[in-house]
């Protein structure tokens, strides 16, 4: 049956290549388009390869955006292990050491997954004025371990609740107290765990937008404000945007096409059934 | 044995009282701003009632914005359903070249919506990208720059139907998170055991009926999860617009993330922006909170 040909078969793959081309259709055009030099980018020659390989649109991308791009490292880095840390820690309680209403607190912590960011945002501003946060990359660093505590904690969760509770009792017969089962139990068998929730939230925290906007100008901004900026400018150089958003979503796809098998299965855990 | 007690609650702490303070203390205040009179750059807290959220609903922007979110929901759900569940459906059987398929449907989940939106923004531009190719045929529709309403009728001060500019939006918002739907679908399908299949084969099922019949009704846990966290991105959806088209021409792509920027950090209608986001909130909270409760009663 496997090796079998059939009709049947023959159109699975026509349907799966027509959409996978359909998908790789942008990806193609940002390439073609981001090499070629302005005067080809023209309304009607956009599928066209480029006459000669023209790089000039990356480095004038580059040097736009570079500030913007090391802004994201040094944002997205520190966010990522420490709202990942947080994590970690709630789950372990949340998993292992379940309390009377423990259920509701976790329910109460998840609802900050779902909410609009809009409802929070002013007051998030005023708050990140009055301890002279705002316009930085730390003050962005804190919302961003401040608003992935739900997400991690339901990963970390979900994930230590495979740790079966065994391994937890007998080492507690052996004399470890709560610090030294995470310490010397749960943190050594959490490599898969930290993997999968530092892939997303780093995903996330690099690719996110409203906060980046609202809180930070200028010189502070993540690159994903300053390729929007690029395409705002007054004459769009179509050329240097492509290459602009490449630029911008390398980061991502690199971790997506190195470690995608952590990605998906992040994206499975982030949807609360787990 | 309390100590150890203690020191759970120790790890519990710092989480819990920022999501107290900066999720249920913030949303407290915005719903606060919501209802006063802080409209300009200098704040004023007076009290204004419900003035901000009457203006709102007999506002035309507002009205068109709810349009459009609604439209743009029901298209982009179903479109993603239908679009995931296709492709699990059709990857499903270890298939030759699965794992390259698949790379290629999850990818644009790596991007950001506003890399997305760029992108879409110049492949949907009317006087170029698919319409090059379109023209061929004959046909140039004017994607995200159209004004036309389809199946239109006026309703209030808005014309009710269909704007055909969410269309081109929906495209390129299929395109990024059909990856996600799949994935659900991919692993709701290899976790139905392969003996239910074989004994309604037994029986002489069709595969069609099979899959009508057994596997589509077991995957049903996982649609309702796939419209929920859909809805929730759809409802507070911001960046790709943003990015792709802004308002647009008489606000038929206008979405109220879009509005609530521009009129709280753009034109300092503190008050009004407020109002925005606490009407979105609500509406994510009819849908997010039933699932958590439901969620959390199946797990308790």
């Amino acid at each position: 049956m496997a090796t079998t040909f059939s009709y049947g078969r023959l159109f699975k793959y026509f349907i799966l290549a027509i959409l996978a081309i359909f998908f790789l259709l942008p990806i193609y055009v940002i390439i073609v388009t981001s090499l070629k030099p302005l005067d080809e980018v023209s309304l009607d020659s956009m599928w066209a390869l480029p006459s000669s390989l023209d790089f000039s649109s990356y480095s004038l991308a580059f040097a736009k955006l570079a500030p913007n791009f090391l802004n994201s490292f040094y944002l997205a880095i520190p966010a990522t292990l420490l709202s990942a840390l947080l994590g970690a820690m709630n789950g372990y309680v949340l998993s292992k050491w379940k309390f009377k209403g423990s259920e509701t607190l976790f329910t109460f912590i998840l609802f900050g997954m779902f909410i609009p960011y809009q409802s929070i945002l002013i007051p998030l501003i005023q708050f990140l004025r009055d301890i002279g946060l705002y316009n930085s990359i730390a003050g962005l660093i804190l919302v961003h371990v401040v608003y992935g505590i739900p997400i991690t904690t339901l990963m970390f969760r979900n994930f230590y609740a495979s740790i079966p509770d065994e391994m937890i009792e007998s080492a507690q017969i052996d004399g470890a107290n709560f610090l030294k089962v995470f310490r010397h139990i749960m943190l050594p068998l959490s490599v898969t765990g930290f993997v999968v929730v530092a892939i997303w939230q780093f995903t996330n925290i690099w690719n996110e937008f409203l906060f980046a906007v609202t809180i930070t100008t200028n010189n502070n901004q993540p690159v994903m404000v300053a390729l929007q900026n690029l395409s705002g400018s007054q004459i769009v150089q179509w050329n240097v945007q492509m290459a602009g958003a490449l630029i911008a979503a390398l980061p991502t796809l690199i971790v997506y096409i190195i470690l995608g098998k952590y990605f998906v299965r992040g994206l499975l855990a982030g949807s609360v059934k787990g | 044995m309390t100590k150890d007690r203690w020191m759970a609650v120790g790890f519990l702490m710092p989480s819990f009282l920022l999501i107290v303070i900066f999720v249920y203390g913030f949303i407290g205040w915005t719903g606060y701003v919501s209802v006063s009179n802080w409209n300009s750059i200098v704040q004023d807290l007076s009290f204004a009632g419900l003035k901000n959220y009457i203006y709102l609903f007999q506002d035309y922007r507002f009205q068109a914005d709810l349009r459009n979110t609604l439209f743009f929901t029901i298209l982009f759900i179903g479109l993603i359903i239908i679009l995931g569940l296709t492709l699990a459906v059709l990857l499903d059987k270890q298939l030759k070249g699965e794992s390259i398929f698949r790379n290629i449907f999850f990818f644009p989940m790596a991007l950001s919506f506003v890399v997305t939106g760029v992108v879409w923004q110049w492949l949907l531009n009317p006087s170029t990208g698919i319409n090059n190719f379109l023209q061929t045929f004959g046909i140039q529709p004017k994607w995200y720059t159209d004004t036309n309403i389809l199946a239109g009728f006026q309703w209030g001060k808005i014309e009710f139907g269909v704007p055909v500019a969410i269309i081109a939006v929906v495209i390129a918002a299929v395109w990024q998170m059909t990856g996600f739907a799949l994935a659900m679908y991919l692993a709701g399908l290899r976790g139905i055991p392969e003996e239910i299949r074989e004994a309604a084969r037994i029986d002489g099922a069709s595969e069609l009926y099979i899959y009508r019949k057994v596997v589509i009704p077991q995957l049903r846990p996982i649609t309702v999860s796939v419209i929920i966290i859909m809805a929730h991105i759809s409802l507070k959806i911001f960046d790709l617009i943003y990015a792709m088209t802004g308002p647009g021409a008489n606000f038929v792509t206008d979405v109220p993330g879009v509005y609530m920027f521009e009129t709280t950090f753009r034109g300092n209608y503190y008050a009004n922006g407020a109002a925005i986001a606490i009407i979105m909130l609500l509406t994510v909270a009819i849908f997010i909170v039933p699932y958590l409760w439901n969620a959390r009663r199946g797990s308790s």
